[in-house]
Parts: structure tokens; sequence; C-alpha cells
């Protein structure tokens, strides 16, 4: 229950703007929540509490209820992406020769679990299935950069070239 | 009104147009066992614990929800829908954490009554369990999901009932649960510590912050000068944790056991609610000569006061600065009280019992203090003096009805209707009405503001003015008084709002009452009866008439509103966050 740190929030004026407008298209429509949350999204990249704040006191909806439902449907995010992206694929093959150890190895390091972002907005983490180079599991990607027959040794190593 | 034929269990029945099952089947004297069901607040038809069979119909219907129509016949003991419900009390119980012994809600948790009445003997398998973290950080409310069975009833009290929607379900599947945005705690969340939730809940996973030991404790220490004050609710309802009928009042026995538990001086917040009439009934007669800020909006429930500094800031410069009455009363046993009887305030020790949760909030706010003396050290609720009873081996029934003690041995009855909603408005008007006419006006009671009435209004005349009044309980009925004000549609001189539906009667620290008794009893009104009753029989049944009071103002504050009332007895509000504390 104590809190994470977690990034600075960064939204600019442009933005509020931006989702003042979506919000006072869909004020008094029923079912506004989910649309104005996917337009946040889509402005924003990801749903923070401030974020959420703002469509809760715009739509006349409880914080609680918008955070349930953010919650609720996995499409939304409530971290940020970082500017360096790691996936770690728990496919079959890649999870057979241990890409599991890999993952854990990743959260000590950068100290995030699995859907966060470091509080520096440098990188985010995120398992994803299999991406297709199983002959080299097992695989872990950081944005269009492909890294295979990994040991837990090598991802220090790895994360320092960033 | 439309009438509706249909058979129950073979029997004819005829109920209104509009009965749900469940309601047809309560009139006929069969019992369905419901979950997630609670009369006005909760109607989600989630659990399916309610199921019925109607005849002809394929699914089976839960009957919480279902509407009664013209012809049908239900089965509500089947063997078909016995199964169905056992079924889904088992995968319910699968991941529950079953520690019935040490659970606050042994013996009053209305899981275990389906447990029993549904005849499960045994888990048949074992569930995931996830443990979850207890959030305890709240002066007033403990969460320990662990005990949840995702009912909904307290979302369903917070967010419509109350309108404050500090919590709701999150996460799908497995990971799902109650909690504030963001897994926050409560206490950083907007949630007004009102207790309703917990009144709400079938299981353990609501409980008040339990301050029995500080109080244990401070009885114990032979340095403490332990002095106890009860509100005017608990008398109300007390008697239920101890076998009585609803609406049983037992003060007497209530002072009796507070006498045995040790507590050094057993003094009733009636006393403080005379003060806080004078206090009030003053600042009102102010604000409508000199042309102050009007609506005057009582302040004795620190839940509506919460929600005020969340939801309605632009509202705060109506607030009455009057401290709640159990805070004034403290302040003024640690100052007249302390100094008449040669006591040091340091040593001395005020415990709140309360109907309500809140007034553990209330208490620990920085600014109810005096001299670096906190006004209350320890509040509990009326759950909490009963539990504290128990354990002191008390015989509560079998206790001879005894007084508070001397100097404020009898406070008056508009005092004690300060418990029911309407009766802090009625207990002013007796008082302002004298005042204003400058004589002692025979009426008495003002019906027109008593009752169960989401909200209430009345036009009193007094000296030849028209003053305009409006009384409101729960915070949505709150919301709703307060948006027509914004929006201009009304106007009014003084209004009365309690966070709770019913008033401190039915707070959030009062005895729990399961969904049944919900259904068979109207428990505001029986509760308040208790009170108006009281009030009926008292000598004094206006606050400024009080000798008590007389003397405490010659002797110690001067006038009300003095110099030294406004540092003792009032206070100031904070406009906070909408969504977060
Ligand atoms: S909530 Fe009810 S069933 Fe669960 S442990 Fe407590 S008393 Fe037992
Ligand atoms: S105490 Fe009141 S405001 Fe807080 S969560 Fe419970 S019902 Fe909501
Ligand atoms: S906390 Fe209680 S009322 Fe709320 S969902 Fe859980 S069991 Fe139901
Ligand atoms: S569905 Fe009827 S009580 Fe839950």
């Amino acid at each position: 229950m104590e809190e994470k740190k977690r990034m600075p929030f960064k939204g600019t004026k442009e933005q509020e703007q931006q989702l003042m407008e979506v919000i006072e298209s869909y004020k008094g429509t029923d079912g506004a929540v989910i649309p104005v949350l996917h337009a946040a999204q889509d402005i924003y990249g990801y749903l923070p509490i401030e974020v959420q704040t703002m469509i809760a006191e715009g739509l006349n909806v409880p914080l609680a209820e918008i955070y349930g439902i953010v919650t609720f449907y996995t499409q939304f995010s409530i971290n940020p992406k970082g500017q360096y992206k790691i996936g770690v694929c728990l496919g079959t093959a890649c999870y057979v020769k241990g890409s599991g150890d890999i993952l854990e190895k990743i959260k000590e390091l950068l100290g995030i679990d699995v859907g966060e972002c470091t509080p520096d907005g440098k990188f985010s983490l995120d398992a994803t299935r299999c991406i297709g180079a199983c002959g080299l599991a097992p695989v872990m990607t950081i944005n269009d950069d492909v890294y295979g027959r990994l040991t837990v040794d090598d991802v220090a190593d790895i994360f320092s070239k960033y | 009104m439309d009438m509706v034929n249909l058979k129950i269990n073979g029997q004819a029945v005829t109920v209104p147009a509009g009965y749900t099952i469940l309601e047809a089947a309560r009139e006929a004297g069969i019992d369905i066992p419901t979950l997630c069901y609670l009369k006005d607040a909760s109607q989600t038809g989630s659990c399916r614990m309610c199921v019925v069979e109607i005849v002809g119909a394929r699914a089976l219907q839960a009957a919480c929800v279902y509407p009664v129509a013209e012809g049908i016949e239900v089965l509500t003991h089947s063997p078909k829908v016995k199964q169905a419900r056992k079924s889904t009390l088992e995968l319910l119980l699968s991941n529950h954490d079953r520690s019935c012994l040490t659970c606050v809600r042994n013996k009053n948790c209305e899981l275990q009554t389906l447990s029993e009445e549904l005849g499960v003997s045994e888990i048949p398998f074992q569930g995931e369990m996830i443990k979850r973290e207890i959030d305890d950080l709240s002066p007033s409310i403990v969460r320990n999901n662990n005990k949840c069975v995702l009912c909904r009833r307290c979302v369903n009290v917070c967010k419509n009932v109350q309108t404050v929607g500090a919590i709701d379900v999150t996460e799908r599947g497995f990971k799902s649960q109650i909690a504030s945005p963001f897994n926050m705690p409560l206490s950083d969340s907007n949630c007004v510590n009102c207790g309703q939730c917990i009144a709400a809940c079938p299981t353990g996973a609501l409980t008040e912050k339990d301050n029995t030991a500080d109080v244990f404790d401070a009885i114990a220490d032979p340095e403490k000068y332990v002095i106890v004050q009860t509100a005017p609710a608990v008398r109300a309802a007390l008697g239920e944790e101890f076998g009585y009928e609803i609406g049983t009042p037992v003060t007497g026995k209530m002072a009796a056991a507070l006498r045995r538990l040790g507590f050094d001086r057993v003094f009733d917040t009636d006393t403080g609610a005379d003060i806080t009439i004078m206090e009030e009934g003053t600042e009102l007669i102010e604000r409508i000569k000199n042309g102050g800020k009007l609506p005057l909006i009582t302040s004795c429930s620190p839940g509506w006061i919460k929600f005020c500094e969340h939801s309605f800031p632009d509202f705060l410069d109506n607030l009455s600065s009057c401290k709640s009455p159990h805070q004034m009363f403290g302040a003024v046993l640690k100052s007249y009280y302390a100094k008449k009887h040669n006591l040091d305030p340091k040593k001395m020790f005020v415990v709140s019992v309360m109907p309500c949760v809140a007034k553990k909030f209330e208490s620990q706010r920085e600014e109810m203090e005096h001299e670096h003396l906190r006004d209350v050290d320890c509040v509990i609720s009326t759950r909490e003096l009963a539990k504290m009873i128990r354990q002191s081996g008390i015989n509560f029934k079998s206790l001879p009805d005894e007084k508070f003690d001397i100097p404020f041995e009898e406070a008056t009855g508009a005092g004690v209707i300060f418990g029911a909603t309407g009766g802090v408005m009625e207990a002013a008007l007796r008082t302002v009405a004298d005042v204003l006419e400058n004589k002692n006006i025979d009426k008495l009671e003002y019906h027109e503001v008593r009752g169960t009435e989401g909200i209430k209004e009345a036009t009193v005349n007094i000296a030849g003015k028209d003053i305009r009044v409006a009384v409101a309980h729960g915070l949505g009925n709150a919301r709703k008084l307060l948006d027509s004000i914004r929006s201009g549609e009304k106007q009014y001189e003084f209004i009365e709002i309690m966070a709770c539906p019913g008033g401190c009667v039915t707070g959030g620290g009062q005895p729990i009452v399961n969904a049944k008794t919900y259904m068979e009893h109207d428990l505001k009104a029986e509760r308040a009866k208790a009170l108006y009753s009281e009030d009926e029989r008292a000598a004094i049944r206006k606050s400024h008439e009080n000798p008590d009071i007389v003397l405490l103002y010659k002797e110690f504050f001067g006038e009300p509103g003095s110099h030294l009332a406004h540092e003792l007895l009032h206070t100031h509000y904070t406009a906070r966050n909408r969504y977060t504390k």
C-alpha cells in the first residue's frame, strides 16, 4: 500500500486543452467514460492519477470508479512507456530456456514490475508473447534491438549501453 | 395500487405490482437467503445467492431484482434451487479467510449465517488465495479484504447513498478487490469516515479502528483521571447488543455499566449538545440580525464536515463555526470543570462513546485542542463499548438504572433529540424562538422537521420573521439540497445536515443490523423513537433552561459567543481536493 516512486507527470497545457475538449464533447452522454479514457490515453500515452482526476472532475464520476474501469480493461495503462521499452518473451520456447529468470533479474535491477516504468522515465518493462525468434531463445527486445541466447548475467551489461 | 397474484411454494400471494419476488416472499413469511442485497442501498443482483425457480422458465432468477408478474409460480426452496445456492456459497467460501474465531464479526456475520442456513458442512475444494494487505491507516475505518466477498454493498452505499465514491471494484478475476483509486490508503482518499460501509458490510472485511485497548489502559493507569461522555444516540441502540428490542432506550443501565468499567466520572454528551445550542443559536441570531452569511449550516457531523471540505468548499463559510457537542464538552471538562474541582487537566483523559466512527477522525484533527490539551483523548463506538462491557464480565441486563454524575446529571430533552435527524434543528428552534421573542414560548415540538424523509423543509415564523429551514440526512440528500441552493432554486436561513441516513441513531458506529432485519424494521424511525420518548419525559426540554448551562455561562463563559467561548468551543475548516485528502 505504500506509494511507489513514479515518473513525475509532465502533461502540457496543450494536452490538457485537448482532453478538456474531449470531455466537453462527451459531457452528459451515457457511457462517456470509456471513450474519454481511450482519447486520454491517445493524448498522454498513459493514464496517471492526474489525468484520471481531470476526467473524474470533468465527467462528474468518482475517481475510484474511473480507476476501477481503467484497471478492469487491459487496454488501459496507468504507467507510462519508457524511452526504452524492454520486452521479455515469455513464449514457450523462451520460457523453457529460462526467460522467467531473466525477467526476475530485470525487475530486480530496475526496481519495477511488469507494466511499470522507472521513475526517471528511461526504461519500461513488458512481458511479451512469442516474437518469432525462437531460435535465439531466450529473447529480450529493447525498442527495435533484439538480444538472444541471454543469460541472467548479460542483462546488466546490456542495460549499460542505454 | 395495482395488485399482482402469484404463487410461492404453492401458497397464493397478492402483492403490489413492482414488488420483487424477495419482497413478496417476505410478505408471505418465507425467507430467501441474500448476500449482495441491502434494502435502500444495494440491489444489483450480482451474487446469485437469492436465486429461485420460476415454474416453466429455464434459468433460475435472482429474487432480489426479479419483479413479480401475474400468475407466475415460484419455488424458493426446490432441490435445484438449494443446490445452486449451495454451490455458489461453497465457491465463495473456498477462497475466504475462514478464521471465524478471531474475526470481528464472529456470531454476527451474514456469511456464517448463510453457511449454516444452506447446510454447508465442508468446503470441497480449496480455491486460490491471495494474501491481501490490511488497510488500517485511517483513524476510523479498517479494511481487511481477506474477509471480503465482493458483494459491493459498501461500494453501493458509498457511491449511491452517500455520493462520496471513495471506493470501487478494481482489477478483474482473481485480482479483483475493493479499493480506493490507485490503491491509496482510504485515509488518503476523499473518504469522509462516515462508516456507512461498515454498517452495510455482511462480513468482517470492514470494521472501525479499535481503540478499546487505549481506554482499558487509561482506566488502569492510577495517574489518569478518566472521564467518559456518551452521545445521545448510544442509549437508543446499545441495548440491541445485549438482546433488547430495537428502539429500547437503556440510558440508566448504560450509566451503570460505565461506572462498573471504572471510569472516574460518567457524563452525558447531551450537556455538550445544550452548549452547542447556546453557541449555534446565538450564531444564527447574529447572522440574521447582522446580515451574515446564510444559510447557516450545522456542524455537528464530522462526516458531513469532511464531505463539505471535499465537495462543497464554496459552502465552508456557511458552516457554523461550532465544534461538535462532544468536542465542546471535552474542552469544557478540561477547563471549567478541571478548575472548579481542582483537577490537573494534563492528567485528565476524556473518552467519548459515539454512534459514529467519523468522530475518531474529528477528535484527531489538529485544531481540536486548546493550549496543547486535546479536547477529547479517545473516541470509541457504541459497538466498542458493548465489547468492553462483555469483556469485563458485566451482566448488562441485570444492572440497575443509574444516573449520570453531578454536576451534569440532567441534560435537556433538546440535547437528547440531537441523535435523530431533525433533532438539532428542533432543539435550536426551541431556544432561538424564546430568545427572539424574548419570552417563554409554549411551542416545543416541531414535527415538520421530524421523520425519515430525505429532505425536510419548513418555514417557521419567529418574532414576525419567517425563518426558512431545511434538514437533510445522508450525504446524497445533502448533495441534492446544496445543489438546489447553488443553482439559486432554493433559499434558506438555517440548515441541519447529518452525514448518516437517519442521523446519529443509524450512525456508522452503531450496532450492526443484518440485511433481513433491515427489511423487517424501520431502523431509523424505531431508534429515533427511543430519543423522542426520552425528550417527552424530560423535566427541562429547552437547552437555555438547563441550570447547569446557565451556571456555566454565569461562572465561566459570560455570554454565548464570548471571546473565551470562541477559543474553546469554536473551530475552522479547510478546503480539500475533490478526490484526495
Ligand atoms: S467474515 Fe464471517 S465467515 Fe469470514 S471469518 Fe469473519 S465471521 Fe467467519
Ligand atoms: S466511511 Fe463513508 S465515505 Fe468512507 S468509504 Fe465508507 S461509506 Fe465511503
Ligand atoms: S467489504 Fe464487505 S460490503 Fe464491501 S464488498 Fe467486501 S464483503 Fe461486501
Ligand atoms: S443476487 Fe440477490 S442477493 Fe445477491
